[in-house]
């Protein structure tokens, strides 16, 4: 039997806008995929812990305070540390242009930013997951 | 006229003409405002009601519907007040002037994530956050540069800051008192309203029991010491960016506004003594008609409140005052120009809503902090609103149309309804540990995005009039440099200053705060001595703990 996509939508830093976050994590168990959100606040160290713990394909990582180009970049250094570098990490938020680039050169495989359609994510998680399980 | 007879032409007026013209053109659908109710094709007579006096009286008077002062806006236009800050003190400190020479009147200010949270700079926790999202200030020293050259005898400063408001109210006095001036001089606003913070807002330390008990001992000092201080401003605006109804924003601001009144009760204190320094703050969104109800219902809300409920006497303390700031959540990364507009819209529902202050989103917030050309563009167009638009010569001008009071009648019915809802779940505290509020605003938030997601609901340039566009240019970015600057600075700050004594301080203030003296002398003697927001933070959470939030989706 297929196995359900686990996602892990998370915010690191401090930054407390979580409507998007909670928006996305409701869709995508909507769309039929598994999914763990675990609140405000999350240091990078805890955020991979979890995705670990959890057995996730994706993390989701949301962040609305311009802190993204130093957190996102640590959840993906941290997975590789622990041997879980083939979790799927997207990122969303306020995002300028220009960090997106950036981002996607330190391995964040998507950054979604306001204006996305949930189902662009539901195909992006879709299509990523299917690639790496082949 | 007889309202039997506009009944029975009303039913012709359908029946003759509405009926057959619709057949060849039908209306659209989905006609409904921000709680999902179906808005009707006309408002008529029928749909008000005729009590003049008990509902809408003259501005000035209770329950203050038509607006809480006599003459509004033809005395004085309200306060253009940009909320604004990023980076170091000096950059904010410059960007304050900027403003003021601008025709700005009052100021507002953004600290960082780790300064409202109660972080130093140099905290692990702080990383990659410090001066993102409003200045970065861990000592006095921060704030003295901050005000430099601004004297505080004459603006009035704004601070959105609320689990450590003590603290930086704190630095505020003693930096007045730095350059001359009195306590009775200074005037201004804390936000310092927590609850909203565990609904919406999220930048929370403690659990409820002691953050109340900070909140009223500000109400109490203040009330002595700082008599021009407003000391809370019970926000709405957060609940509406997360997502909820315009009922719903009133509804949950006004609990947490009872909320605040009973503990400052329960405190000892007189309704009177503090309720005339309440103040509250409010979105604008882009319904104009809806955002208009809304503030005329919330007036009318409070005023009953505070005379029924809680036996005010003081005209002061019944009266709704409110700042405003057009909605975040509405403005879009895609034809950002197009923000612009948007904003002047909601600036338009804020005036005609009668509101005391107003800050304008800058039209670039989707994609990066405010450059200062955005700035200037929103704060122009509350000049222009208050110049060259006319809505501001005489009161409250919607007063009296069908649609609005009977909108205005519709919105306070529903959020007294929340009201005595929250009431029996035992109060605003209980429905937020219970996640009851969140999952309300959750609710709302949701089915919203599902509306632009299906195309039932149209955002211009997102869901339609969608184009290719280049990136847009002159964003504006915080220097990366930023943490290690103000790491320094503050390792300075340590070497510099007598550190028993700092020490010393800490011992009492931790030892006031396991009693249940009045923090906010202790806290002013804190900060004279250049003790971090860090310091006075973790003392604190020794002895209160931290608040976990009830996660619901």
């Amino acid at each position: 039997m297929d196995r359900k996509i686990r996602v892990l939508v998370a915010k690191p830093g401090l930054d407390g806008h979580d409507r998007g976050a909670k928006f996305i994590a409701r869709a995508l168990r909507d769309a039929g995929m598994e999914v763990i959100y675990t609140g405000i606040r999350q240091s990078p160290e805890s955020i991979v812990e979890t995705a670990i713990q959890e057995d996730v394909d994706v993390i989701g990582l949301s962040l609305l305070s311009g802190a993204h180009n130093i957190l996102f970049p640590k959840v993906v250094v941290l997975l590789k540390e622990k041997n879980a570098g083939d979790i799927i990490v997207m990122g969303g938020g306020v995002i300028p242009e220009e960090d997106i680039s950036y981002l996607k050169e330190k391995g964040v495989q998507a950054v979604f930013t306001p204006g996305t359609k949930i189902g662009e994510i539901v195909d992006f998680i879709n299509e990523k997951v299917e690639k790496r399980n082949k | 006229m007889d309202k039997r007879i506009i009944k029975s032409e009303k039913e012709k007026w359908d029946k003759n003409t509405v009926d057959p013209f619709m057949q060849k053109t039908p209306e659209r659908k989905n006609l409904k405002d921000s709680s999902g109710e179906t808005i009707e094709r006309l408002y008529t007579p029928l749909d008000q009601d005729d009590d003049y006096i008990t509902k809408l009286n003259f501005p000035g008077q209770y329950p203050y519907t038509r607006g809480v002062y006599p003459t509004m806006y033809r005395g004085r236009y309200w306060t253009m007040r940009q909320y604004a800050g990023f980076g170091t003190a000096e950059e904010s400190n410059e960007r304050y002037r900027y403003l003021l020479t601008q025709g700005q009147t009052g100021l507002s200010v953004a600290f960082d994530l780790p300064t409202q949270i109660g972080y130093d700079s140099d905290d692990p926790i702080s990383e990659g956050e410090v001066g993102k999202v409003g200045v970065a200030i861990d000592s006095l020293d921060d704030m003295e540069i901050l005000f430099k050259n601004i004297p505080l005898d004459k603006v009035s400063t704004s601070m959105t800051i609320n689990s450590t408001a003590a603290i930086l109210l704190a630095m505020y006095i003693a930096v007045a008192e730095k350059q001359g001036v009195s306590h009775n001089k200074i005037t201004g606003t804390i936000q310092n309203d927590i609850l909203k913070e565990y609904i919406a807002r999220g930048t929370y330390i403690f659990p409820p029991k002691p953050s109340m008990r900070l909140i009223t001992n500000i109400f109490e000092f203040c009330s002595i010491n700082i008599p021009r201080w407003n000391t809370i401003s019970i926000s709405g605006y957060h609940i509406r960016e997360a997502g909820s109804s315009a009922t719903q924003e009133v509804a949950f601001t006004i609990a947490d506004g009872i909320a605040y009144c009973k503990a400052a009760i329960n405190a000892g204190l007189d309704i009177d003594d503090f309720a005339g320094r309440l103040s509250f703050f409010f979105n604008s969104h882009n319904d104009l008609l809806e955002e208009v109800a809304k503030f005329r219902a919330a007036r009318r809300m409070w005023a009953k409140i505070m005379k029924e409920e809680f036996k005010a006497k003081k005209p002061k303390s019944m009266k709704l005052r409110f700042h405003t700031q057009t909605a975040g959540s509405t403005l879009t990364a895609q034809q950002s120009d197009n923000n612009i507009i948007r904003v002047a819209i909601q600036t338009l529902a804020a005036i005609l809503g009668g509101t005391q202050s107003l800050h304008t989103n800058s039209r670039d917030e989707a994609l990066a902090l405010p450059s200062e050309d955005s700035v200037r563009i929103a704060l122009r167009t509350q000049q222009i609103v208050a110049f060259e638009s006319g809505v501001s010569n005489t009161i409250d001008p919607l007063a009296g149309s069908y649609y609005i009071e009977s909108l205005t009648d519709k919105i306070e019915k529903g959020a007294f309804e929340y009201l005595e809802k929250i009431e029996k779940m035992g109060g605003v505290v209980s429905a937020i540990e219970a996640g009851f509020i969140q999952k309300e605003i959750q609710n709302s938030a949701y089915k919203y995005q599902m509306e632009i997601e299906g195309n039932d609901k149209i955002i211009v340039g997102v869901n339609k009039f969608e184009m290719e566009e280049p990136p847009v240019k002159g964003l504006l970015k915080v220097d990366m440099s930023i943490q290690k600057k103000q790491c320094e600075r503050l390792r300075k700050v340590k070497e510099r200053r007598d550190n028993i004594k700092v020490d010393k301080i800490l011992k009492k203030l931790e030892q006031e705060a396991n009693g249940n003296i009045n923090l906010m002398p202790t806290i002013i003697d804190a900060v004279k001595s250049y003790t971090t927001i860090g310091e006075i933070s973790n003392t604190l959470r020794k002895v209160f703990g931290e608040y976990k939030e009830n996660i619901v989706l």
